[in-house]
């Protein structure tokens, strides 16, 4: 989207996340502000797997981070089993962070690197007990075994003698230790080749299974989000594009910046054809000084003056499919009655669409 | 057509007059306290003029070194390298970097991963493409100035003029890759070797860059070697791809030939393991167990055997040549190769002896990279019905590589 709006929002009862409104900004000197994150809601239910996914600078890390208050957003809140997180005290924030994890990027740099494996698995516990050492001795052996690693190897080394797989396999396992309920993944394979990315995939689809996690996973590769992830939202420039289920957003992509990363993401099939001749996008605009109305307008082929001068707000077109954009790929939906929803865009009759109904969708 | 079978590897070699590079043998290794590093070990292709090699392989698999040592880029000390690579029939291999001069930016040109590290951070890029022109083709400085703009230009760098004046820090990492694209190609060469030029830019910048490299090469009638880990990227731009592991060539084929009919199991396995966006969400990965192999103790005999849910006794002993297949210019190193009855023999034996690595593919399950597969005796009993399954379709005829039309059933 280049959008705001909040119709893509469940209700509250079902939602272990809800972000509403947030807002990130940084100072960039002389008085300047980077608008990292402007105005995103979003909501992850129990169980699922919300992926993130958009070009490096569109906020989707800074988004994941500020639900977990790391910075706190400059806006907005973020209500964690209905407990607004931007309102507590600095020890009452500490309590509930024990619920709320994160994986790094990086496996060997967020890792300590003077420190045994086993202790760095166990700090957790020895900060939140229990303070048994037998207990959490235990408890990091049975983790570490979840996650693959020996513990009997493992316990005595450092993160330097591992593999960057293993490494993420240990952060995962520090994640785990105090039986979150919510982990943030922040490009957790990316920096892994491609035969141990699959294996760290599924381990989290195990263990998510296992531990009965709700994930938020962030990634550039649309391929990894679309596979481990029930949800995908897309951002751009620190606003929300597109969100809905996974299988439908890469089928039928509403969104002119959605579809443009699906088509640039590589297909390793030889029988595509690549068109090679179609230049589409120019750079990703300053956060500094982000364009008026839809902020995707300065690289979109069907921008015109109204996405200059107003903001699109979120509109359903389809099933849990909601995109932010003045002249969508597929016919939005007017009626919130499910009753009335259809899958197909062409099953539409004429009229059931409503009159904002600017451009006739084409599902490819 | 004529074919000339070499003793070390039977590859097949081109006529002389349309092969650009001929890479016979290559080896470079590192000497470090530690022990040899055998980063590339035996390379041979031959690649024609005009036409695109991938060449794919993961981290430390020596695909970087090779680029590296075809341009004469590996100094040091420590480095020993041996083999040879004819550049239209001039040797490259131990020419010193003076004599490499007239070789750089005039017949070969190489384009780096971080553009912001193959650039000059203290010199403007206008400065840092006119250098080369002048040098090479001893032009004016205006001259070099107006021919530096056009090419900035073709590599569409909007504003050219204006970019002229810019530091590297001023652009984007995406104009960044174009202006040392643009210093690549700015005296003309015939051989573009790109070290995964799109690896640190986001999706959109990276289709954009692996187009411009496809056009300014049909253009200029150019070669090019395209390094890179993602099968994605060559799939569609490539005419042939090398398929490397441990320092060698392991299969290597056209393009379409490779995707088609893979015959290694390492080639197999590295296609089965990236999620596709053609899968349904949440479709199980095919991860390959363990790791990349040590390159100073690499593994006796196939070095792919401690990973290979083929493996058998013999590839734990002799290392398989690379041979070619029945069907021309497809050659593959492996005893058991994907699609024969000797690979579904193998695999039925390791099954039933329950090898870690051949369980692990069968039922999915979590591979510890030692190779301790994480499964209880419950999930194995559970996934017998897919083994069967997985077995019947790893007949000779029917190459087993994932095709999103029959292995998504719940896509229709």
């Amino acid at each position: 989207m280049a959008g705001s709006g909040k119709a893509h929002l469940r209700d509250r009862g079902t939602t272990t996340i809800r972000v509403e409104d947030l807002v990130v900004e940084f100072p960039a000197g002389r008085g300047r502000k980077v608008h990292a994150v402007s105005g995103i809601s979003i909501d992850l239910a129990e169980g699922e797997t919300l992926g993130l996914v958009g070009e490096s600078g569109c906020g989707k890390s800074t988004t994941a981070k500020a639900m977990i208050q790391l910075p706190p957003p400059t806006a907005g809140s973020v209500e964690f089993n209905g407990v607004d997180l931007t309102r507590l005290s600095g020890e009452e924030l500490r309590q509930i962070r024990t619920d709320l994890q994160i994986i790094f990027q990086d496996p060997i740099s967020s890792l300590n690197p003077r420190r045994k494996i086993g202790d760095v698995v166990a700090e957790p516990l020895r900060v939140w007990g229990p303070h048994d050492g037998q207990e959490q001795e235990r408890r990091v052996d049975a983790m570490l075994e979840a996650v693959g690693i020996d513990p009997e190897v493992a316990r005595g080394k450092h993160a330097h003698e591992f593999s960057g797989g293993q490494c993420q396999r240990i952060s995962i396992a520090r994640a785990l230790v105090l039986e979150p309920q919510v982990i943030i993944c922040d490009e957790p394979v990316s920096a892994l080749d491609v035969s141990v990315q699959a294996q760290i995939l599924n381990l989290l689809e195990d263990l998510k299974e296992a531990y009965q996690l709700t994930l938020v996973f962030i990634a550039h590769d649309l391929a990894v989000v679309k596979n481990i992830s029930d949800r995908v939202a897309v951002m751009y420039l620190g606003k929300m594009c597109e969100v809905s289920e996974a299988n439908d957003l890469y089928e039928r992509p509403a969104h002119p910046y959605t579809r443009l990363l699906v088509e640039s993401s590589p297909v390793p099939d030889p029988n595509i054809e690549i068109d090679d001749t179609h230049e589409v996008s120019s750079e990703l605009p300053s956060p500094i000084d982000p364009p008026s109305g839809c902020r995707f307008r300065t690289r979109c082929e069907l921008a015109t003056e109204l996405c200059e001068r107003v903001e699109p707000l979120m509109r359903k077109v389809g099933e849990d499919h909601y995109v932010a954009c003045h002249f969508p790929l597929l016919p939005v939906i007017e009626d919130d009655d499910p009753a009335t929803i259809r899958p197909q865009a062409q099953d539409l009759e004429p009229g059931d669409g409503g009159e904002s109904q600017t451009k006739e969708g084409n599902p490819t | 057509m004529t074919t000339a079978e070499t003793p070390s590897a039977g590859l097949r070699l081109h006529s002389d007059d349309d092969s650009l590079l001929v890479v016979e043998d290559l080896k470079t290794h590192f000497e470090l306290p530690a022990g040899m590093v055998k980063a590339v070990d035996g390379v041979s292709f031959t690649l024609a003029r005009g036409r695109t090699l991938g060449v794919v392989g993961e981290s430390g698999s020596g695909k970087t070194v090779l680029a590296r040592t075809i341009m004469n880029l590996n100094l040091g000390g420590n480095v020993h390298t041996s083999g040879s690579a004819l550049f239209e029939g001039r040797e490259l291999i131990g020419l010193k970097p003076k004599q490499m001069q007239d070789v750089w930016g005039l017949e070969v040109a190489m384009v780096f991963q971080d553009p912001m590290t193959s650039l000059n951070p203290v010199v403007k890029v206008g400065r840092q493409v006119t250098e080369h022109i002048r040098k090479h083709l001893g032009v004016s400085k205006t001259e070099a100035q107006e021919t530096a703009i056009q090419l900035l230009r073709s590599v569409r760098i909007p504003e050219a003029e204006a970019r002229f004046n810019n530091f590297p820090h001023e652009l984007s990492g995406g104009m960044r890759q174009r202006v040392s694209i643009a210093i690549a190609l700015a005296c003309g060469p015939k051989l573009l070797m790109a070290d995964e030029p799109t690896t640190a830019l986001d999706v959109t910048v990276q289709h954009q860059i692996l187009n411009l490299l496809s056009q300014q090469r049909k253009e200029r009638n150019m070669a090019m070697v395209l390094v890179t880990h993602d099968l994605g990227v060559v799939a569609g731009r490539t005419d042939e791809i090398a398929v490397m592991y441990a320092g060698r060539i392991v299969e290597k084929a056209p393009t379409k030939v490779l995707f088609g009919d893979v015959r290694h199991p390492y080639t197999e396995a590295l296609l089965r393991s990236i999620p596709k966006t053609s899968q349904r969400n949440h479709t199980r990965l095919a991860a390959i167990a363990g790791r990349p192999p040590d390159l100073i103790n690499p593994p006796k005999g196939c070095k792919f055997s401690p990973r290979c849910p083929y493996a058998q006794p013999k590839c734990r002993e002799e290392e398989p040549p690379l041979q070619e297949a029945w069907g021309g210019d497809h050659q593959f190193s492996c005893w058991f190769p994907v699609g024969s009855d000797e690979n579904k023999d193998a695999w039925e034996r390791n099954l039933a002896a329950g090898l870690a690595q051949t369980v692990a593919v069968a039922t999915g399950s979590v591979m510890d990279e030692t190779l301790s597969a994480t499964h209880s005796a419950d999930e194995l009993a559970q996934h017998h019905a897919d083994l069967d399954l997985h077995i019947s379709g790893t007949t000779a005829d029917d190459p087993i590589i994932d095709d999103p039309n029959t292995h998504d059933g719940a896509d229709g």
